[in-house]
């Protein structure tokens, strides 16, 4: 299978989702420009982390007008899988390809450490080799992942079943000194109504080797390479 | 040509002292061009000539430090050095300091600083992979030190964090003598393949000279010479010297120069640092044994009315200059265009070896490059020891003075401590001095500052801030790169050879202890106003200290920076040599960090404590005493203990190693535990007998600084292959304890003298520095 991985000027986690992609998962990947109008026949689309546009008006608001966010929604629109990690995230947002809003962490400070998330979904192509309630730790690096959305967004969220991790303590309990943005309902992944276009602020490209950062991010990237197998071997059959 | 013309004399005499020139040098710039300068070219020969870019107070002793060695590729004289690291790849890193700019305006002085120390690695063809720093303040419970932290470390973060090289390691120091003068030191590593390494040259008559990245502001002009005067309470109307950073555009820059030197297109580039345009027209064409030409009226202007003074001093940030071959222009022009920047064709390479500086094909400025570089003023500045030495080195301590309890209930007050044995600590209880010790800001958990930097983007970060040295992998090899900066300015001021000697053993040793054999070190040199003989004397005695311990230890100097001039109203900082040491780990997972492994495990010191407590943290919290000498240092069997470390490391023989040094062997046992999950310890360690007060001896035995000490863990089965390798190696090695239990327990000399619970040592030593931030939730 293919990776797109999306490179915005300023995005600066391209190159660690390749390298989880093509040399620890052994799948194909390419960068896609973003400029470019056609998505080189990638089976999953990754927006990465970084600071797109410098970031300095709202985080993601300038990437969403980008040319290959055309193509980008019209893959999802279609049922594609596609995963905003951090910026990407953020930038689902802007593009309005997930609901809510990130606002500045309540710390008012960027963090960079480990948290420990709770899978809550695992019907979506990226969490989908999880198992529901298990604790995954995995890294943050942000100054803006505080998920905000109003009231009757968050309920409708939580009735579809759309939170898809949580921050939790080490044992999976929701805490909110666990909680290191101040993001609502602990969220730290969602996905939309049709399940396929799913935004974490944390980093699994960051946690799929021993050596650095452990592998607990290994679960997103194996859900991904086994939906797409699964997909690909129906198509066969 | 001197316009403006008919100035009267007084006038001159005024401009040169504006432009911090004496008037000996102004009498040299007129014979050396035949004529009186112009005010544009007086512009450019006092930021050439300032302290800052011409090194003239500082060069005739750098040169005496070994820049040599198999290993190295470049050393100093480029925009960084670099060294060799095997697969046919090189380590290309530097430090440089930023210190006047961020007492001025925190924030965007650290921000800048890092961005510049960027652009001096990826101009030599590297991607930058780490970045380091080193950092000095007041008293952190002094007013306006929080204030100054918080900008500098959100200034750091902001860059660093945004253009995505993480900030993997540095340390941290808390000192009166900062207070108006803070250090901001910051170190960036990249990697390039060793044949590809591109050099800061121009050459090739009629070659085109590009301009590219941001455009040309008024903003920090006259930064280098800012940096070359001391401060006083009119600092603060500097501000417009101070740059504002865009990382931004630097990550654009960093991206379309790194895909540019992919093409083989360039000749030479350079970025736009101090002195900015002037500097970089000045040096790429000296390098090249050339003459730049370039036309003011092209660059690209973010203001009107700019003169060719201003735009050839302007240290606007995120500027390039590059060479480019004939003919393969486009090539280089299309790919900044891909990025969206503009390589504006400024001027061509000539001849001639001059600076010939036009506006709209009026000549405005016309001097040899000889001139600026080689020609450069150089003093041999008189120095002499300052009379305080022989008296701060004087310590008896028999008769210490009677502080011990108010500053240990000062500390330990504050942090409400207990020990788990539900006594209330006693003043002058080693429990307590312990504890704070590790409330001591300086010796504290860095976690509050760290968290705040990206340090683990690019996926590379072994070992993470605050586990010893920063490590990170080469991707595509199984090697890995151990980074460390260190420099006590205690120690330097006590003694400034032998505090200096300290600074590159325990940056080399911090290396060695990751399992890193090191190979190649970076300087920064901070010191007062070398005008003044006795801080001369510091500069001169820490560059001697330094250039013999890089010799003994076999880590040459590629590169470095000096900073002078750091006083505040006459008062100095203590003088501070910072040094980074890169090391190379063959094989990336056998990379070691402090933390202690497993419960059961022997603990093996390596080396012998003495009992020094001269210029020791201990004096400092305990009796507010900073006096006596600093821990002596034998450099061979500094040598042989580091070769041993590598050694143990790559056979697997060791679980964790740390350095005593800051706090000695109680404080370096303490932090072995942290981070462990609570993993205890006991330790038996020998009396010492350097005072008539027992209280005295083993507050000496337990937190004494004597060097070259590693404390290991090792697991029971390799306990007699460890001491063998020792043996072999010469190094003194002796099981003094076992890792297990919750608690720390301290023997001295059979007596047992400190036993506290781990996790409530933990819980002081990672919550106190957060204590002097405003409290936000989470």
């Amino acid at each position: 299978m293919r990776f797109g991985i999306v490179v915005f000027p300023g995005s600066n986690c391209d190159e660690d989702a390749f390298h989880a992609a093509k040399e620890v998962f052994r799948q194909d990947a390419e960068y896609l420009w973003h400029k470019d109008t056609d998505l080189r026949g990638a089976d999953v689309v990754i927006l990465p982390g970084g600071f797109a546009h410098g970031d300095y008006l709202r985080t993601g608001a300038m990437a969403r007008f980008s040319p290959v966010m055309g193509p980008v929604r019209a893959f999802a629109e279609r049922g594609g899988p596609v995963l905003g990690i951090c910026n990407g995230f953020q930038i689902l947002l802007e593009a309005g390809m997930l609901p809510g809003a990130m606002l500045r962490n309540r710390s008012l400070k960027y963090r960079c450490e480990h948290v420990h998330l709770r899978v809550e979904q695992t019907e979506t192509p990226f969490t989908m080799a999880a198992r529901a309630g298990e604790v995954l730790r995995i890294p943050i690096g942000h100054g803006e992942g505080n998920y905000y959305a109003p009231p009757d967004l968050l309920a409708s969220l939580e009735k579809n079943r759309q939170v898809v991790l949580r921050y939790t303590d080490p044992a999976g309990r929701l805490d909110d000194a666990w909680n290191p943005n101040g993001s609502l309902n602990a969220i730290a992944a969602i996905c939309n109504e049709t399940r396929n276009v799913v935004g974490m602020m944390p980093h699994p490209e960051r946690a799929c080797e021993l050596l650095v950062g452990g592998v607990d991010g290994r679960r997103i990237f194996e859900s991904i390479v086994g939906a797409m197998q699964t997909v690909a071997t129906g198509a066969r059959s | 040509m001197s316009e403006p013309s008919g100035v009267e004399t007084a006038d001159v005499a005024r401009l040169i002292e504006r432009h911090g020139l004496t008037a000996d040098e102004y009498e040299r710039i007129v014979q050396f061009l035949g004529r009186e300068p112009n005010l544009t070219e007086l512009g450019i020969f006092s930021v050439m000539w300032s302290e800052h870019c011409s090194y003239k107070s500082s060069r005739v002793h750098l040169k005496t430090l070994p820049t040599e060695g198999p290993q190295v590729l470049q050393g100093p004289g480029e925009n960084a050095g670099a060294i060799d690291i095997g697969d046919g790849l090189a380590a290309v890193f530097k430090i440089e300091s930023h210190n006047h700019p961020s007492f001025i305006e925190p924030y965007q002085g650290a921000a800048t600083g890092v961005g510049g120390i960027i652009r001096d690695i990826f101009t030599m063809g590297a991607r930058p992979i780490a970045l380091l720093n080193s950092l000095r303040f007041g008293a952190l419970d002094a007013p306006g030190t929080p204030r100054l932290v918080e900008g500098v470390v959100a200034g750091i973060a902001g860059y660093g964090n945004s253009i995505g090289i993480p900030t993997v390691g540095g340390e941290i120091a808390f000192e009166p003598s900062y207070a108006r003068n803070p250090l901001v030191n910051v170190f960036c590593l990249g990697i390039a393949k060793a044949s590809d390494i591109i050099k800061g040259v121009a050459s090739g008559v009629g070659n085109a000279v590009y301009y590219v990245g941001a455009k040309t502001g008024r903003d920090g002009i006259h930064g280098a010479t800012m940096a070359s005067a001391e401060f006083d309470e009119k600092s603060a109307e500097k501000r417009p010297a101070v740059q504002v950073g865009d990382p931004f555009m630097e990550k654009l820059l960093l991206e379309a120069c790194l895909e540019v030197m992919r093409t083989d297109a360039l000749v030479g580039i350079q970025d736009m640092g101090a002195a900015g345009l002037t500097c970089s027209t000045t040096e790429m064409g000296s390098r090249g044994g050339a003459g730049i030409e370039i036309d003011v009226s092209l660059v690209p202007q973010r203001e009107r009315g700019m003169t060719p003074y201003e735009i050839m001093l302007s240290e606007s940030q995120e500027r390039m200059l590059l060479v480019a071959k004939r003919g393969r222009e486009a090539e280089i022009e299309r790919i900044f265009e891909k990025w969206d920047l503009h390589a504006v064709r400024i001027g061509e390479v000539t001849s001639d070896g001059v600076l010939r500086v036009r506006n709209r094909g009026t000549v405005v400025a016309e001097i040899p490059n000889r001139a600026l570089t080689d020609e450069a003023p150089l003093y041999r500045r008189p120095f002499s020891e300052p009379e305080y030495v022989r008296e701060v080195q004087q310590l008896d301590l028999d008769a210490l003075p009677d502080r011990s309890a108010k500053a240990f209930a000062l500390q330990a007050g504050a942090a409400r401590l207990e020990t788990a044995g539900a006594r209330r600590l006693q003043p002058g209880d080693p429990n307590t001095a312990l504890l704070a010790l590790l409330a001591s800001p300086t010796i504290a958990s860095k976690r509050w500052v760290y968290r705040q930097y990206d340090h683990m983007v690019r996926t590379n970060t072994i070992n993470l801030p605050g586990l010893g040295a920063g490590v990170v992998r080469v991707k595509g090899t199984d090697r890995a790169l151990a980074l460390s900066l260190d420099g006590n300015g205690r120690y330097v001021y006590l003694d400034p050879y032998r505090g200096a000697v300290l600074a590159v053993a325990e940056a080399a040793r911090n290396v060695a202890c990751a399992g890193a054999r090191p190979l190649g070190a970076t300087n920064c040199l901070n010191f007062g106003n070398p005008e003044r003989p006795s801080i001369m004397w510091q500069f001169a005695k820490a560059v001697e200290g330094i250039g013999a311990a890089c010799r003994a230890l076999g880590v040459p100097i590629t590169g470095g920076n000096v900073s002078l001039y750091n006083e505040t109203d006459g008062q100095a900082i203590y003088p501070t040599p910072i040094v980074g040491v890169v090391g190379l780990l063959e094989h990336a997972d056998r990379v070691v960090s402090r933390r202690f492994r497993e419960s059961g495990d022997a603990i093996v010191l390596l080396g012998e404590g003495r009992g020094e407590l001269g210029g020791s943290e201990y004096l400092k919290v305990a009796y507010d005493v900073v006096r006596g000498t600093p821990p002596a240092i034998d450099l061979a069997a500094e040598r042989a203990l580091q070769e041993l470390l590598v050694a143990l490391a790559d056979e697997r023989l060791i679980r964790s190693a740390h350095d005593c040094s800051d706090g000695g062997i109680a404080v370096a046992a303490a932090e072995c535990c942290f981070d462990t999950g609570g993993i205890g310890a006991e330790l038996s360690i020998d009396d010492v007998s350097v005072a008539r007060d027992r209280d005295v001896n083993d507050a000496a035995a337990l937190f004494g600084e004597s060097a070259s000490r590693v404390l290991l863990s090792v697991a029971p089965d390799d306990v007699s292959g460890m001491l063998q390798r020792a043996a072999k190696a010469n190094v003194p090695a002796r099981v003094i304890g076992q890792t297990g239990g919750n608690r720390l327990r301290l023997v001295v000399g059979g007596r047992p003298i400190v036993d506290v619970m781990v996790d409530e040592a933990e819980r002081i030593w990672s919550s106190s520095i957060d204590k002097h931030f405003v409290r936000r939730v989470a």
